[in-house]
């Protein structure tokens, strides 16, 4: 047998495959980097010289955002032959999987027991911006993010990751269970069209939470968090969507066509809520921890949170009954928290094999009826429902609302470009970094 | 020829340390506080000095609240570390290493998680507050989290052992014989300490202030943690820039702005205090 053709051992691990094959320094990176050493003797060009370099033209995903599907080599090179690593790290959010009296995840275990995959479950992720802040720098430098599967949200993050080439693609012949199962709702979404990028982990309602020890009468809507007699004791999402959103909607403004000029109203409205004193606080995932500590009594809130919290401890839960969760007369705004697949993660199919995982209807309904998210598998309703003997959940409008329920409700501000979204920013981001 | 080199062999471990981590990222950070561009189609280097108008116009609030906040913080830690560490300086006796481990002590836990753990003590309805509230001494609506205080007090808190070791170094080191003169020649208590034990011990305040107030204009995470609105400080505006909207080289011109900033008042300063206390003590 020839050197050349004997075949790469099955066993070695597919991450060290491909730093050993993947390229490091072109020829073309060495040219610049010379004319760059020869430039250095004038001020002017040593400085030029330390240009950030954009992502635009990414060689190694050949993704710029905008092309329609990966190539079957770059899948090939990326999934290989589909052989797991037998390891996954996977950053998410905080109370966003269940959880056991013993502070396991069944879900989690039963994953490792049925695939064999050992999962390093994190909760990094406390707000987009400042968790993709962490990772982008060492993506920019082609390096490991350190996670396998991570969980970022529609509006912005995930569009920015694309727009990047920081998403691996998905492929899809690792997902038959997404394909058979998930909702329509989830699929084909405009921020990621076909689903290229990204799949749904859960979706969920941006709404109030309240603590009703101190406050009796539940809160109708979001002029309740104007009311000067909650003072200092409301607390506000210190995000770019939520914390807009919430004035576009309060205002009765449609966000998806809203105006600049519309978007000044709504900013007035957040700058007097706050010059007046009546924020305490613009938060991330930790809204949740002022809320239930008594810092704050009545706080915009994801829905899911909300039930999290007020369930007693043995169950999983924070143990603070007192928290109750209000639906805005305005409706909630509608968002979506999406599994990808950082570019350069050391072990993707074991990360797709988890994405394809959750979409089991058993699993979707043993998670929905924990975590109270919107599922993206309308099949585990009636699991839920007849074999977890669960009603309220099932019948819960927040975990299983109806296609024409999310079709209607208000949803994050999609932008045409990076223009509008600066500008949008620039109206609103100096209100929670004043 | 071992004489003429040595002092160029013994800088240079610490003369390269300074030009490798220091001078050349600082020549990169001007480079690119005069750059333009964004993230997804590069920086490129065009002289562009309005970063600077810009970064000083929009956030002059904050540049002025980190100064303030920083300022006082340090006077703070001032007033509480020079009882301290004359006591242990002057009354330490054979205990005195112990009494510096017990400064030092806090240290050993991040200074992130110290931090947090003054939300949980001094939530609305916590340990402290909430049982004050509850035997009437305060009224309900009293808070302390997320208000200037709140941060001022935890930068005192963080920096305090930086201004307590020089202090303690000035005062530690004070001939007791200079001392003990003074007393022969009459001078009562008060007068020692204005007249002999303060003068001696201003090279640690000039220390003390130095290490304090520099670290805590610039510190972000007493505001992030602590804070409330309106308390955004510099250090959290460059952090927000730099990874949160990557505006590069806004956030280099904040970086560059509050360095010059403040080299501009240690220099004052120097002169005040007067620049043989800095050679002695830095």
């Amino acid at each position: 047998m020839n050197r050349n053709d004997r075949p790469i051992p099955l066993h070695l691990d597919p991450a060290l495959l491909r730093g050993l094959t993947q390229r490091r320094l072109s020829r073309r990176d060495l040219l610049k980097y010379a004319g760059t050493g020869a430039g250095a003797l004038s001020l002017s060009a040593f400085l030029a010289a330390c240009g950030v370099s954009g992502t635009k033209t990414n060689p190694t995903t050949g993704a710029s955002g905008t092309s329609a599907s990966p190539t079957a080599d770059l899948l090939k090179e990326i999934y290989g032959d589909g052989t797991p690593a037998g390891q996954l790290v996977f950053a998410n959010w905080e109370d966003y999987i269940d959880v056991d009296e013993n502070g396991k995840s069944p879900t989690l275990q039963q994953f490792t027991k049925e695939t064999n995959i050992k999962v390093t479950y994190k909760t990094d992720v406390n707000d987009n911006d400042p968790f993709l802040a962490r990772i982008i720098p060492v993506l920019q430098s082609g390096g490991d993010p350190g996670y396998d599967l991570i969980v970022i949200t529609n509006g912005g993050p995930v569009e920015r990751m694309i727009k990047l080439g920081f998403l691996w693609p998905l492929d899809h012949s690792y997902l038959p269970q997404f394909a058979a199962n998930a909702s329509e709702a989830v699929t084909d979404p405009s921020y990621d069209p076909g689903n290229t990028y990204s799949v749904a982990w859960q979706s969920g309602f941006t709404v109030i939470g309240y603590n009703s020890d101190a406050i009796k009468e539940p809160p109708k809507g979001f002029a309740d968090l104007l009311d000067p007699k909650y003072k200092g004791k409301v607390g506000m999402f210190g995000n770019n969507q939520d914390l807009p959103c919430a004035a576009l909607v309060h205002l009765g403004f449609d966000i998806q066509t809203s105006t600049p000029d519309q978007w000044q109203q709504a900013a007035d409205v957040l700058i007097k809520q706050r010059d007046e004193e009546i924020v305490r606080q613009y938060y991330d995932q930790s809204y949740i921890d002022a809320l239930e500590n008594g810092d704050t009594i009545i706080t915009q809130a994801w829905s899911g949170d909300l039930f999290i919290a007020a369930a007693p401890a043995d169950f999983g839960g924070d143990g603070f009954p007192e928290i109750k969760a209000s639906i805005p007369a305005e409706g909630g705004i509608l968002w979506t928290d999406n599994m990808c697949i950082p570019k350069g993660a050391k072990h993707p199919v074991d990360a797709i094999t988890m994405m394809n995982f959750v979409y089991d209807p058993h699993i979707a309904a043993q998670l929905a009826d924990f975590i109270w998210y919107v599922s993206p598998v309308p099949a585990a309703k009636d699991i839920v429902l007849n074999e977890i003997d669960d009603p309220l959940v099932a019948n819960s409008s927040l975990v299983f609302p109806s296609l024409d329920d999310l079709a209607a409700a208000h949803k994050y501000k999609v932008f045409k470009d990076q223009a509008e979204e600066d500008e949008w920013n620039s109206i609103f981001q100096p209100i929670y970094t004043s | 020829m071992g004489k003429r080199l040595a002092p160029y062999m013994l800088v240079f471990p610490g003369g390269a340390w300074l030009l490798l981590f220091f001078l050349i990222p600082l020549v990169f950070l001007a480079s690119v506080s005069l750059q333009t561009g964004n993230l997804f189609d590069g920086f490129r280097f065009t002289w562009h000095v309005r970063n600077y108008v810009d970064a000083i116009d929009r956030y002059r609030v904050q540049f002025l609240r980190s100064l303030l906040y920083a300022s006082i913080a340090t006077a703070i830690t001032l007033v509480a570390s020079y009882p301290l560490a004359y006591w242990i300086a002057f009354r330490g006796g054979r205990h005195k290493t112990t009494f510096l481990f017990l400064l030092l002590l806090p240290f050993f836990v991040s200074f992130v998680i110290r931090t947090l753990a003054w939300r949980f003590i001094l939530s609305d309805d916590g340990i402290v507050l909430g049982t004050l509230k509850d035997w009437h001494l305060l009224p309900q609506s009293f808070h302390v989290l997320a208000t200037p205080t709140a941060v001022i007090a935890g930068i005192a808190y963080n920096f305090l052992p930086f201004m307590a070791l020089p202090l303690y170094v000035a005062l530690d080191r004070i001939d007791r014989s200079v001392v003990e003169a003074a007393h022969d020649l009459y001078a009562n208590r008060l007068q020692v300490f204005l007249r002999v034990i303060l003068p001696l011990s201003i090279p640690g305040v000039f220390a003390g202030v130095l290490l304090t107030l520099i670290p805590a204009v610039g510190d972000y995470v007493n505001a992030f943690i602590l804070g409330g609105t309106k308390t955004t400080m510099i250090g959290n505006i460059i952090q927000l820039e730099y990874l949160t909207n990557f505006h590069y080289p806004v956030a280099a011109a904040l970086s560059f702005v509050l360095m010059i900033g403040l080299l501009i008042g240690v220099f004052a300063y120097a002169r005040v205090l007067g620049a043989r206390s800095l050679e002695e003590y830095v």
